[in-house]
């Protein structure tokens, strides 16, 4: 059959098979992905999705240094079993300024995608510091470390940066305060947290995060992180069967 | 051959400029590492620096005492030692973290310090995969493939010193990529952990490697391109293509480690996995059945089975791979229309899967008694039915339905493990059985019986390894999704984590067989190459060609 006899021209010309590789390979990728970044019914129309505080941001990337999703999903799918264990199932919008999402393949531990609110801010820090305190049979390593180590956000500013060159809509506002606003979130008594809300939203909360009032420690960022996943939407008000938000 | 002329004893092609560039890049690195305030970096850019400076060091120890020498009339095959070297030195460290993070999971007490948080399970476990994934199998990958492209075309490594840079460039990566995990510079996208300048860095290492690839091919002395070729090729031009985007991303400063990625969201989940299905389907399965389509044949003296099979098989592969990432993300975020190509595709998947299983495993024909007799041909045997036995279990867990129960549970911890220890260890494992007598010109391995014993602890480890998988993960997922007849979740989460702890241990012991099976596989190799030669090698003997 003379389509055999043409494949030996490919077996002869080392660019040809390139370029073949190359076009071959291409086209589930651009019919896949392409489409996610024009189709207006990828990303659901919600209310309340905000980008990070200074603080959450830091405590997310802390979250992203120390590989947690590699055993904590943030992704409830809408199984009746997950919806009831974890909450309402997640929104793309949920994850809309994540860089990098933050899904997950994994649950040796449960899902976060919800646990903000879910726990005290003692519990959290107890558990972090020694899992096996509060829950006996956990696998989890240790994060002692973090209530020990000072936040260092000398680049909170230049985070933010990027992350608004990315898309997310940092204001100047937010980035002028960057540091302002991340010192008061740790402060249960700062004046300035009514700037901070006033930025950020009302929902935002300044606490002590962990506990030690002296200072910023990665503990505070985490632990700050952790009490506003999956807070954010109003699902009250929220319409899944909305045909805006049918996909 | 004439006489060696000591007039025409010159050193590769490039050995200066690359002593210059090595000086130089230790030079910014030095500097970089100075100037810069985070503490990350800094170590980052002192470890390029030290191999800066040692490859300058080396580079010129050599050019100038005259022992950096380049022989036009035979193979680089020195440079094919070294990764074969660095091929067990890594899948002996990548297994050993293994089991290190098998045992935390099962005695958490035990392999967890509260005072060296850098050896957690989160900064351990990145560390396992990209070990295995791309620090065992990529050396075994370069090594085979140097082997195998110059052996197929008649033609010596193109590129003068380059080979080397390949190769040393590439440990430079891992080094960076490993470090780096341990102190906590991580993308953390899975398999594309390493952040913004150790992509970079690969990326010129991985130019380098195709143009010293495709430069051999380009001086062959056959007409015909040898199948491996296609599937080495294929492998190096997509995984540049798929590092390249999916790790796109913004430093926070030039000195600074941190990066973030372009993509959000639900964009960069699929992206991730459209990388991530294809880390597997092009860096763990194109590559490796390049491996087999020439060690399988060579070692049998049989000619690949079909090659018209071969042909339909490469192309579907290929293109059908790319387009099975979704069925990471079924049920979630992701609108549905791209979970059901995905699906779709991945069951079509199968096909292309199975017919180079096929073309591998009737390679034998008439050759099987030697599955009684090698112990070699019969691991790379197992290894490919492994191989059809894990494309059969992935379309079947792509099924949105089976996903359900399956995802998020240690199934695919299972299913990940039966191919890359079953399939992608053993088919190197095999080559490198197969490549160690050939490179350092003994007759044979030191001996068969060791690599009996290899065999049957590594298969014994790894059916305990994914039997234990099976179990817990099918457990874990029924257990999550348990009612009470009166209509309540029947357990919490953590019942499900104890639940595990049996198959936990059982896991831990399996790793442990396997990581047994490649130490005395290394003792093996290290009698080998300290016994006393044989006769040279036909140097030119031309390998199974003639029937592609």
């Amino acid at each position: 059959m003379s389509l055999w006899k043409q494949h030996a021209k490919l077996e002869r010309h080392s660019l040809l098979l390139v370029v073949g590789i190359l076009l071959v390979v291409s086209i589930g990728g651009l019919v896949e992905i392409a489409p996610l970044f024009w189709l207006q019914g990828t990303i659901e129309k919600v209310q309340g999705v905000r980008p990070y505080t200074p603080l959450e941001l830091n405590g997310r990337d802390i979250y992203v240094r120390e590989g947690c999703y590699l055993c904590h999903s943030q992704m409830i799918r809408p199984l009746r079993d997950e919806v009831e264990r974890y909450g309402h199932y997640s929104l793309a919008a949920e994850s809309m300024y994540d860089h990098p999402f933050q899904w997950g393949s994994k649950r040796t531990g449960p899902d976060l995608a919800r646990v903000g609110g879910k726990y005290s801010d003692a519990w959290h820090r107890d558990h972090l510091i020694d899992p096996r305190s509060v829950v006996p049979e956990s696998v989890m390593p240790p994060y002692k470390f973090l209530a020990e180590k000072d936040l260092d956000y000398r680049d909170i500013v230049d985070r933010m940066k990027v992350l608004r060159t990315e898309g997310v809509p940092y204001t100047a506002d937010e980035l002028t305060n960057a540091k302002k606003d991340l010192e008061a979130q740790a402060d249960p008594y700062s004046t300035d947290a009514v700037a901070l809300r006033g930025r950020y939203g009302a929902k935002v909360v300044n606490r002590d995060f962990d506990g030690d009032p002296d200072r910023i420690t990665e503990m505070d960022a985490l632990v700050a992180y952790l009490q506003m996943l999956g807070t954010q939407v109003d699902f009250k008000s929220y319409k899944a069967q909305a045909p805006e938000n049918q996909r | 051959m004439s006489a060696p002329s000591y007039t025409q004893a010159r050193p590769p092609a490039g050995s200066g400029a690359l002593l210059i560039v090595s000086a130089v890049g230790a030079f910014l690195a030095i500097l970089g590492a100075g100037l810069s305030q985070d503490p990350i970096f800094r170590l980052q850019a002192e470890t390029i620096a030290l191999a800066g400076v040692i490859a300058a060091f080396v580079l010129n120890a050599g050019l100038s005492g005259g022992t950096l020498v380049e022989h036009p009339d035979r193979y680089s095959d020195n440079v094919i030692k070294a990764g074969v070297i660095a091929t067990m030195f890594w899948a002996a460290a990548g297994l050993l973290v293994g089991v290190l993070i098998a045992a935390q999971l099962s005695w958490p007490t035990i392999f967890y310090f509260p005072e060296a948080g850098w050896l957690n399970f989160g900064r351990l476990r990145p560390l396992h995969t990209s070990a295995v994934i791309f620090a065992f199998g990529g050396n075994a990958l370069i090594a085979t493939s140097f082997w195998v492209v110059q052996r197929t075309c008649k033609a010596k490594l193109a590129g003068g010193i380059a080979p080397w840079f390949v190769f040393w460039g590439y440990q430079l990566f891992i080094v960076l990529a490993a470090t780096g995990y341990l102190m906590g510079a991580t993308q953390s996208k899975e398999y594309a952990e390493p952040e913004w300048y150790t992509d970079l860095w690969l990326t010129i290492v991985w130019v380098a490697y195709l143009l010293v690839f495709l430069g051999t091919i380009w001086k062959r002395k056959e007409p015909h391109i040898y199948v491996a070729n296609w599937f080495y090729l294929a492998f190096i031009v997509t995984i540049a293509l798929l590092h390249l985007v999916n790790n796109a991303a913004i430093p926070v400063g030039l000195l600074n480690h941190k990066s973030y990625g372009v993509f959000s969201g639900v964009q960069d989940a699929l992206v991730q996995w459209w990388y991530g299905h294809n880390a597997v389907g092009f860096f763990l399965t194109a590559g490796f059945l390049a491996m087999m389509y020439y060690f399988v044949p060579k070692r049998v003296e049989r000619p690949v089975y079909s090659y018209r099979l071969s042909i339909v098989h490469f192309w579907a592969l290929i293109f059908i791979y790319i387009w099975a990432g979704p069925h990471h993300l079924h049920y979630t975020a992701l609108p549905q229309w791209a979970q059901t190509l995905g699906m779709t595709f991945s069951i079509m998947l199968w096909m292309p899967s199975w017919g180079g299983m096929i073309n591998g495993l009737m390679t034998l024909s008439g050759a099987w008694d030697k599955l009684r007799t090698d112990p070699v041909v019969r691991m790379m045997v197992v290894s490919i039915a492994f191989y059809g036995m894990s494309t059969f279990e992935g379309p079947v867990m792509s099924i949105r339905a089976v996903n359900a129960l399956s995802h998020y549970t240690d199934w695919t911890i299972g299913h990940v493990h039966s191919g890359a220890l079953g399939w992608v260890g053993f088919i190197s494992f095999g080559a490198v059985y197969c490549l160690v007598p050939w490179l350092w010109k003994k007759k044979d391995m030191y001996s068969t019986k060791l690599i009996e014993w290899h065999f049957w602890i590594a298969t014994t480890g790894i059916l305990l390894y994914i039997a234990a998988m099976w179990v817990s993960g099918i457990m874990e997922g029924l257990m999550w999704r348990a009612y009470t007849p009166q209509g309540f979740l029947a357990y919490s989460f953590i019942e499900t984590v104890s639940a595990k702890h049996i198959e936990n241990v059982i896991r831990a012991v399996g790793g442990l067989m396997y990581l047994s099976g490649a130490l005395i596989m290394i003792v093996n190799i290290w009698k080998t190459i300290a016994s006393p030669s044989a006769e040279p090698a036909d140097e030119t003997a031309a390998p199974a060609t003639a029937i592609a």
